[in-house]
């Protein structure tokens, strides 16, 4: 194989345009599989962003995301050996301007939210200041950038879940890793502007837990249901990645689809490979007779041309690598959603292996056939 | 004259292999384009067949979605007795009070559970719809008894007659199929909003009233007396147009399909490039001696293009038809409005078909192109000499 290196590569170069147009569309087919591996990736097998995600737990009502929860579990989670706080983590949704201009927002118990979230980074004063003010907020970077909103300025959201407007001051910007882009106040400010009597005033709508270590946090997933378990309100505990998770259903099948898309886009490049390597074996029927009676043995005939296929699908699939990087910058920049982060190392070994296989299983069939040919026919062979 | 386009047919099938592999590839490219088409038809579909348009919806102002929307109880007893709106034939105006929440069930697509919209509603409510129960009865008010539409029936083996789902305050038995059309509601349970109301703390408010008016005219009388009355805090959308605002819960699958056919579509171009440089290398020959009989270098061009749409065309057939099977195939997509999952069928419909053709030759005549002009600038003498 080592011996035949120099002709396989002799073969690559040969055809210039068929190598460079076979390499352009096997690099963007395999280019878009890198990317589907590393959404797959993202959504089913992503890590924690963080040390601090890895600790935390949401916990919500058992029947669904939209039930409350009464706001006096919140001292009974607490008591749950192996957590370190507990948030409130109540979505309010509401309209900031106008409908179109969303971002998350948050009512939580600002003593500890920022203890729990230590993935956020705040400055020490603004921290102060948010705990101390009760119609402080305080918002992610983003937002802040998005919006032109400065530390001082005011934020009116008109509530639509609750039916109340909060009218806030901005007294801090926090920066964080990707996908925590929020707005956060005080829960307490949110329960004096809710009528006296109002069912809302004294509920949640999901807890924030911080376990001591991330080994704890399965156990105190079980505690915590199993504590609530035949209270009026049941709750479903799971980790942050979890609870993120669950909101791929709302995708639909989104593992079909991405599965049913890479099966055809792999078969395409199967194709795209074949056709190229059949192509060449033919035009070069004559060649290899020669090379025959020069002395190469039939497995050497194989090795070339699979050696070839090979050559051309991995370089096909490095430059796939390559665009696929610079199309996931271009996806973050634009979308950023979904949890989608970069094509990481596992997507890149699955890609480049799915390379090798296309190439060896295209020359495959062209290979046996050209290897087996009589040689006294193949010399007569004109094309 | 031009090149008879046998010609290039012939050429084609003369390399059968060649034509196949190129072509299954460009259709595998157009199946992608049709299911997405597909997809978003079929989520069309269902909110399309969604809702009365002589009907209203009144929700709280400035809210856009009945899940986080109230109505109090005296906004209702107003709001029935304004003018303009139809009258039951038990001679109740027909304002139905709807209470909405949502539950977390497993579905067949995602086991680790998905939301549907429970609908709470009193007789008038139901009589408002074209419903069909498929299967078992009805609930009976003052019960603990639910009914399901058809598609959570299929796709919640939770949510089957018999089972019990629980919500509230403890569990209700599923009692019956039903289904209204082909709209959404076939993706929601429903029970009697009373015992709702009881479960919730609700003391009579719901979260919205649908309102039958009397006409398009009564109907935009009736909005403004509601919009203006600001002792309800109410607004009112049409019951159409608030169904077809949630077409759009499709569109990140729908834009994932897009993105896959369009990277597709330039490796399937490149590779009928490959192929018809192939064929012109090939024929070199013949290229000259085509020219020799007086036919013009425009000619050769148009030719070697159609050829190579034709080629795309194969692909684009051969694609509709790998995407065919997907048509009526059950699937469903959340929705942030409701908050809870619809599900609707595939539609590969006569418009899907035709984009995908139309991609079809897209890409062949993109992928001919340089093919095509090489052809056509060869001189006549240096082609022959190839021979």
């Amino acid at each position: 194989m080592i011996r035949l290196g120099p002709l396989i590569l002799r073969n690559v170069l040969r055809n210039r345009r068929r190598t460079v147009l076979t390499l352009a569309s096997t690099a963007v087919s395999l280019a878009l599989l890198a990317l589907l591996t590393a959404l797959y990736q993202g959504f089913f097998f992503s890590e924690p962003d963080s040390p601090s995600e890895a600790r935390r737990l949401i916990c919500r009502h058992r029947v669904s995301l939209t039930q409350p929860l009464p706001a006096s579990h919140l001292q009974r989670i607490k008591a749950v050996p192996g957590v370190d706080e507990v948030s409130a983590w109540s979505w309010f949704q509401g309209v900031y301007k106008e409908p179109k201009d969303f971002f998350a927002r948050f009512a939580v118990d600002s003593d500890v939210i920022f203890d729990i979230r230590k993935d956020w980074q705040i400055p020490a004063d603004q921290l102060r200041d948010f705990k101390r003010q009760r119609t402080a907020c305080a918002i992610g970077e983003k937002i802040a950038r998005d919006y032109g909103i400065k530390v001082g300025d005011r934020v009116v959201i008109v509530g639509d879940i609750y039916p109340v407007t909060l009218e806030l001051t901005t007294v801090g910007i926090f920066t964080h890793p990707v996908n925590a882009e929020c707005l956060v106040f005080h829960r307490e400010y949110l329960s004096e502007l809710l009528p006296a009597g109002s069912s809302q005033r004294d509920s949640v709508g999901t807890y924030m837990i911080l376990a001591s270590t991330p080994q704890e946090v399965p156990r105190i997933s079980r505690a915590v249901d199993a504590m609530f378990e035949n209270s009026p309100y049941p709750t479903r505990t799971e980790s942050e990645k979890e609870f993120g998770r669950s909101f791929l259903a709302f995708l639909g099948n989104i593992k079909l689809f991405l599965a049913a898309i890479c099966g055809a886009v792999t078969f395409t490049i199967l194709l795209v490979s074949a056709n190229t390597v059949a192509m060449a074996v033919r035009e070069r029927t004559r060649e290899m007779a020669i090379l025959r009676t020069l002395g190469y043995t039939p497995s050497e005939i194989l090795q070339l041309v699979v050696g070839e296929s090979v050559v051309i699908s991995v370089v096909g699939g490095l430059a796939g690598l390559g665009i696929g990087t610079l199309l996931a910058k271009a996806l973050q920049a634009g979308a950023g959603a979904f949890g989608f982060t970069a094509i990481k190392w596992q997507a890149a070994v699955i890609v480049l292996g799915m390379a090798a296989l296309i190439g060896l299983l295209a020359a495959l069939a062209p290979a046996m056939i050209a290897s087996r040919k009589n040689v006294v026919e193949s010399l007569r062979f004109t094309g | 004259m031009g090149v008879p386009i046998t010609y290039n047919v012939r050429n084609l099938i003369e390399r059968k292999g060649t034509t196949l592999m190129t072509a299954v590839g460009i259709g595998l490219t157009v199946a992608v384009l049709v299911t997405a088409l597909a997809l978003t038809a079929g989520l069309k579909s269902v909110f399309a067949g969604s809702g009365d348009p002589r009907q209203v919806l009144v929700l709280r102002k400035g809210v856009n979605a009945e899940l986080t929307s109230t109505v109090s109880n005296d906004s209702y007893q107003i709001i029935r007795r304004l003018p303009g709106i139809a009258v039951a034939a038990s001679g109740e105006p027909m304002v139905s009070p709807e209470g909405l929440t949502v539950v977390n069930l497993p579905s067949v697509d995602s086991p680790e559970g998905m939301n549907v919209t429970v609908r709470g509603l009193l007789p008038i409510g139901l009589s408002m719809r074209t419903l069909t129960i498929e299967q078992g009865k009805t609930f009976e008010p003052g019960m603990r008894q639910v009914i399901v539409g058809n598609s959570v029936a299929r796709r919640y083996p939770d949510a089957r007659i018999g089972k019990h789902v629980r919500f509230g305050r403890g569990s209700w038995e599923v009692v019956g199929v039903f289904r209204v059309g082909d709209s959404a509601a076939n993706s929601e349970i429903w029970v009697d909003l009373n015992q709702l109301r009881g479960d919730f703390e609700q003391e009579g408010g719901s979260s919205s009233l649908l309102v039958r008016t009397e006409g398009d005219e009564a109907a935009a009388r009736l909005k403004k007396a509601i919009s203006d009355d600001q002792r309800l805090g109410s607004g009112v959308i049409g019951e159409k147009e608030y169904y077809a605002g949630m077409t759009s819960s499709g569109a990140p699958l729908e834009a994932l399909g897009f993105f896959v056919a369009a990277v597709m579509s330039v490796g399937s171009a490149f590779a009928a490039t490959n192929t018809m440089y192939a064929a012109v290398v090939r024929r070199a020959g013949e290229i000259g001696t085509l020219r020799a009989l007086g036919f013009g270098r425009w000619t050769i061009l148009r030719s070697f293009m159609l050829e190579s749409i034709c080629l795309a065309l194969i692909g684009g057939v051969l694609g509709v038809l790998i995407a065919l099977p997907v048509n009526g195939l059950t699937t469903g997509v959340g929705s942030f409005v409701t908050f809870s999952e619809v599900a609707f069928k595939f539609r590969v419909g006569p418009d899907a078909v035709l984009w995908g053709l139309l991609f079809a030759v897209v890409i062949g005549a993109l992928g001919g192109f340089l093919p095509a002009w090489s052809a056509s600038k060869k001189g006549i003498v240096a082609a022959m000499r190839d021979l």
